[in-house]
């Protein structure tokens, strides 16, 4: 809000209620960082909250009764109100349609809306919090959920009312990359972190509604005894667990696709090189959201599921998992013979590379069957989403705020302190997470306020690790934000990127584009001479 | 919204008719998947619970179940009926099809209002109120459970469509469509469709079998 | 070399014959993984020092994968994944299919405690005592929420789900003890939901449970699970069906039903066990015995965990005692292979 441009889009209106009516997608995208950022906030002071109670066994800060309350709001804020908006709505609405070349999305009154949306469930489920707050976990497995007496209620319809907004964004973002692309832009020309998405909105318009009659059902079933889920009344508790994971696991893909995208975008950047196979990265980013709903199935090997279920949906896991480890060869095949900047994106993305693989494998380790019926459950599953999750979602979110700040305040950071943040970071998470891994490794199980003491040594290295981590956000939100306004001023285009989002003005101009642009090749196109084929 | 003022977003008017075309599908696309769920589980519980709800499905009322279709299914007729009259420069008569659509809508609210009074009457509540002596409460009161969130979702459809229909029905028998501009008119069709497939869905799964 | 990549993962004791099979899957795969992401992480340093950007205007070269490059990068992976599903899969058929021969014990889950309940006595809350060197089978329920019977020690964890039995076997080679754990979230006391496998020496577990059934007052004698099974059959009106003479009725006899392998209608046989007999009762039509009607209705919700249980007794108590049954015509337990 500090623009150094004399024209630009913060300047077109100034007042906050330009601001609340804007129609202008980066507004959007601003508005909806804003917002996940302050969710990421609070859900990461539950989190730490939680770490402090793990200190000790038995009580440490808190009773049993708050720290199942603590970390279901920790999952819940997380999971819906940062995860799933932060990098699709948050990015996504302020880089796609300037990637392809449009003015807009092709529905702005319904992305306004979007946001609207997504402040309703939110605030609603900050209700729900002050009532209070749920008990369940943010799986809401029944029928656990149906009978609890905490305020399940209020969170179950402030996710419902947060489905509405991610499906909004998804149609808006279907529709945009089909019909709003600049003359000239075919499909395989578009940047990988469009195409990543397109794949994400897919997912969210076919998987979220499943999820809002889920929450509904679970609604009911408390509000009138509907019985559905309850086996008390002939309803059957697992169909819940089928029905959730439906959505749930491809939740996942949503949460972690865009994160995928950000950093095919910025490995090419900063190599300065054409991504290694543009080719397998389309088509792996396809296959995930194609193949994602067809393994919900894992989540449920200890349940009494069929064991021709359980193969069924491990062979199928093992397929998504070949989607990644794809994705992980072509990035790093674009370093290689590139002119690597060290620059603090160019750090998350090692960091995102070496978290999504570890995680990534642990989660090929589960879909064997066999050992999940040790770790299932237990704070092995905890690492391991925490590292696709954290590990990898998470830096990818700081790498993109880091290389498009200047895009979006036309300022920059200072490059050393960032770079410094960054290592802190990622040192930070390896010291609070592959304790956890090894937790699991030991027996522990998730969900527990209270454990035997023989786990207390990894928990402790665990907490440690994560107050790193959290002086690393401190240090992080302090010199972005001092940047907004002290920051060195960028220029349009500060890392030399050839990505298409660089063409506009930093920051861009309410229109965008002055003049249509041109598309002869692909994004990222650094070379000068050109190498067919691999050394 | 009239064309001319978008056109500077859009390039043209068929880039935006092609983009409000694919939104819908995309809209639709999400309901389909909203009623999934419950088509799954009805599929579950009955295969749990055959004889009970065989016995809860012949307690339904199925000529007004009947009657309820027969009026969709003209409804729908004649909204496509309508969208060839605006698309034939026919806003006019156009309107009044809509505004006809609608009143059937209204008309099978109607209908379904009154079967439900029935089942109150009976007893037939889904989940712990279910009070109905006729059928044994094991299985049939999931089944009246999900006839209750079936028809009643869809009927909030209806609602939905009946609205839509007679704001399109209103400003079209103003003239604000015409050849040129069909689309609203288009889009509201392709929605009130829908509504209509969803319940031949339902129809036969809860009253027939 | 199995010790001490056994401490260097952190794993608990190996306290069961299937802890020592899927552990060295366990390191196989942990192996590798750390060395892939400590590879990957060594790429990407080297070509971050390699690659650095010297100048600002650094030329690069337009490097496009090769298709065979692309082809391997994606056959290696997926062929070592398939192979380690391959090998898992096999342990986990292996783990899912419980010996003839078991012991069985039933057990309820219910906030926040288990209970373990021996046919023929005793019952137990919290600890459950097997003996060494034979494979015990569990039949879990639970009473209220989804709870998950958990053994580090095992490996091995199950859920227990209100309204219906799932299984689980173990066979723990040594005497010793292993904590029991819930896994899966059910509320307030969750994580002190905790118990305990003791393992005894097999003629120590015999003694164990002679002096148990011995000690059980007279007159609080709980019933058998057998003859309350018996009960439970005449309230709940499945003799009006099922005859235990021998005599086919509208459903078939019960007795000499555990253990028949029965041919089943549109095809196929089952063989009557504990989970087939359970089966039957939640979801009857799912495999209805052959020149039978499909009549019976599901006792899904209308049966308690512990009824469902002492009915499979009651059936598995029922042995056709006519003289001249050969041995040919006795049960033929196909042992699994393992």
């Amino acid at each position: 809000m500090f623009p150094p441009a004399a024209e630009s889009y913060l300047t077109d209106g100034r007042t906050v209620w330009s601001w609340l009516t804007t129609h202008d997608h980066k507004r959007i995208g601003v508005m909806f960082l804003g917002l996940t950022l302050f969710f990421f906030l609070v859900g990461g002071l539950f989190a730490l909250a939680l770490r402090i109670e793990l200190l000790t066994p038995g009580r440490t800060i808190m009773g049993h009764l708050a720290y199942n309350r603590m970390f279901t709001l920790h999952g819940v804020t997380m999971v819906w109100l940062f995860m799933i908006p932060a990098i699709p709505s948050a990015f996504g609405n302020f880089l796609v349609p300037l990637m392809i070349g449009a003015r807009d999305v092709a529905f702005p009154r319904l992305n306004l809306a979007s946001v609207y949306l997504y402040v309703l469930g939110a605030s609603v489920t900050l209700w729900g919090m002050f009532e209070g707050g749920a008990d369940t976990g943010w799986t809401f497995y029944t029928p656990y959920s149906t009978t609890t007496g905490t305020a399940v209620l209020p969170v179950l319809v402030g996710v419902f009312i947060i489905g509405f907004s991610t499906i909004l964004t998804g149609l808006n973002f279907i529709a945009t990359v089909h019909t709003l692309r600049a003359p000239g832009l075919t499909w395989m020309k578009l940047p990988l972190f469009v195409w990543a998405i397109y794949g994400t909105s897919i997912i969210q318009v076919l998987a979220t509604p499943v999820l809002g009659m889920v929450l509904l059902l679970v609604a009911l079933e408390r509000v009138v005894g509907a019985g559905i889920f309850d086996p008390a009344r002939g309803g059957d508790p697992l169909l819940f667990q089928h029905l959730f994971w439906f959505y749930s696991h491809p939740a996942v893909y949503i949460m972690v696709l865009p994160s995928m995208g950000v950093i095919s975008e910025a490995v090419c950047a900063f190599s300065r090189k054409n991504a290694f196979s543009y080719r397998m990265i389309v088509y792996s980013t396809l296959g995930i959201a194609f193949v994602g709903f067809f393994t919900w199935g894992h989540h449920m090997f200890t349940s009494g599921q069929s064991t021709f279920g359980a193969g069924a949906f491990g062979a199928m896991s093992m397929l998504v998992a070949i989607f990644t480890a794809i994705k992980i060869f072509s990035w790093l095949g674009t370093l290689y013979r590139g002119s690597i900047a060290i620059e603090s994106p160019l750090l998350y993305t090692l960091g995102f590379m070496f978290f999504l693989f570890f995680g990534g494998m642990i989660g090929v380790a589960y879909a064997t069957t066999s050992l999940n019926l040790h770790w299932h459950d237990t704070y092995s599953v905890v690492a391991h989403f925490h590292f696709i999750m954290v590990g990898a979602t998470v830096m990818a979110f700081l790498g993109a705020l880091h290389y498009w700040f200047p895009k979006m305040s036309g300022r920059r950071a200072p490059a050393k302190l960032a770079n410094g943040a960054a290592v802190l970071i990622i040192f930070g998470f390896i010291a609070t997470f592959v304790p956890q891994f090894l937790l699991g490794n030991l027996g522990m199980p998730r969900r527990y306020a209270d454990y035997p003491p023989h786990f207390q040594s990894l928990h402790v290295a665990s907490t440690a690790g994560a107050s790193l981590l959290a002086f690393g956000f401190l240090i992080i939100a302090g010199y972005l934000a001092w940047s907004l306004r002290y920051g060195e001023v960028a220029g349009d285009n500060p890392w030399g990127s050839e990505g298409f989002e660089w063409r506009s003005a930093s920051p861009p101009p309410t229109h965008n584009f002055t003049t249509t642009p041109e598309y002869p090749t692909g994004p990222h196109e650094y070379a000068r001479e050109e190498v067919p084929h691999a050394a | 919204m009239p064309p001319e003022a978008v056109t500077e977003h859009w390039g043209s008017e068929d880039a935006r008719k092609q983009a409000a075309y694919l939104g819908m599908w995309v809209f639709i696309a999400t309901e389909v998947l909203l009623f999934a769920g419950l088509f799954t589980a009805y599929g579950v519980y009955r295969s749990v619970y055959p004889e009970a709800f065989r016995a809860a499905q012949l307690t339904m009322e199925v000529g007004l179940g009947t009657l309820n279709t027969f009026l969709l299914v003209t409804s729908s007729i004649v909204v496509a009926l309508a969208v060839h009259a605006v698309r034939g420069n026919r806003p006019g008569l156009g309107g009044a099809l809509l505004l006809l659509a609608a009143l059937l809508g209204v008309v099978f609210l109607v209908v379904k209002g009154v079967e439900y009074a029935h089942h109150v009457k009976d007893g037939g509540l889904p989940g712990d109120a279910y009070r109905f002596t006729e059928v044994p409460r094991v299985g049939a009161s999931l089944f009246f459970t999900l006839y209750y969130l079936l028809t009643g979702f869809h009927a909030l459809h209806v609602t939905v469509g009946v609205s839509v229909l007679t704001v399109l029905g209103v400003r079209s028998a103003s003239g604000t469509f015409g050849p040129a501009y069909a689309t609203p008119v288009e889009l509201g069709g392709m929605y009130w469709h829908l509504v209509d497939v969803i319940w031949l869905f339902v129809y036969p799964i809860l009253y027939l079998s | 070399m199995n010790e001490l990549l056994r401490r260097l993962f952190f794993l608990p004791e190996q306290g069961s014959t299937f802890a020592v099979k899927v552990d060295h899957l366990h390191y196989v795969l942990l192996l590798t993984t750390f060395a892939v992401a400590v590879g990957i992480g060594a790429v990407g340093i080297f070509f971050l020092v390699r690659y650095r950007r010297r100048t600002a205007s650094d030329p690069t070269p337009r490097v496009v994968a090769p298709v065979w490059l692309e082809a391997l990068f994606i056959g290696v992976p997926l062929s070592l994944f398939l192979l380690w599903f391959v090998l898992g899969f096999k342990q986990f058929v292996w783990v899912m299919s419980p010996p003839q021969d078991a012991l069985d014990v039933y057990v309820t889950g219910k906030q926040w405690m288990w209970k373990f309940t021996y046919p023929g006595g005793p019952s137990a809350i919290d600890t459950l005592v097997v003996p060494a060197g034979r494979p015990v089978r569990l039949l879990l329920t639970s009473r209220d929420v989804i709870h998950s019977f958990y053994v580090p020690d095992f490996r091995m964890k199950r859920d227990a789900v209100p309204g219906r039995y799932t299984d689980l076997w173990f066979e723990a080679p040594k005497p010793g003890r292993h904590p029991v754990l819930c896994a899966e979230y059910c509320g307030l006391d969750h994580s002190v939901m905790r118990g305990e496998v003791v393992v005894l020496p097999p003629a120590d577990f015999d003694a164990w449970q002679d002096a148990q059934r011995r000690n059980l007052p007279v007159a609080r004698t709980p019933e058998s699970m057998a003859v309350r099974g018996e009960r439970v059959a005449a309230a709940q009106g499945c003799l009006q069906c099922h005859t235990v003479t021998g005599a086919p009725h509208i459903g078939p006899t019960w007795l000499g039903l555990y253990g028949r392998k029965e041919p089943l209608e549109g095809g196929g046989a089952v063989l009557a066990d504990e989970a087939y007999l359970t089966e039957s009762m939640m979801d009857p039509l799912a495999k209805v015995v052959a020149g039978y009607a499909p009549v019976m209705p599901g006792y899904h919700s209308r049966l308690s965990a512990e009824d469902t249980g002492a009915l499979v007794e009651f059936i598995k108590s029922l042995r056709p005692l006519r003289p001249g049954v050969t041995a040919a015509e006795e049960p033929v337990y196909v042992p699994t292979g393992r």
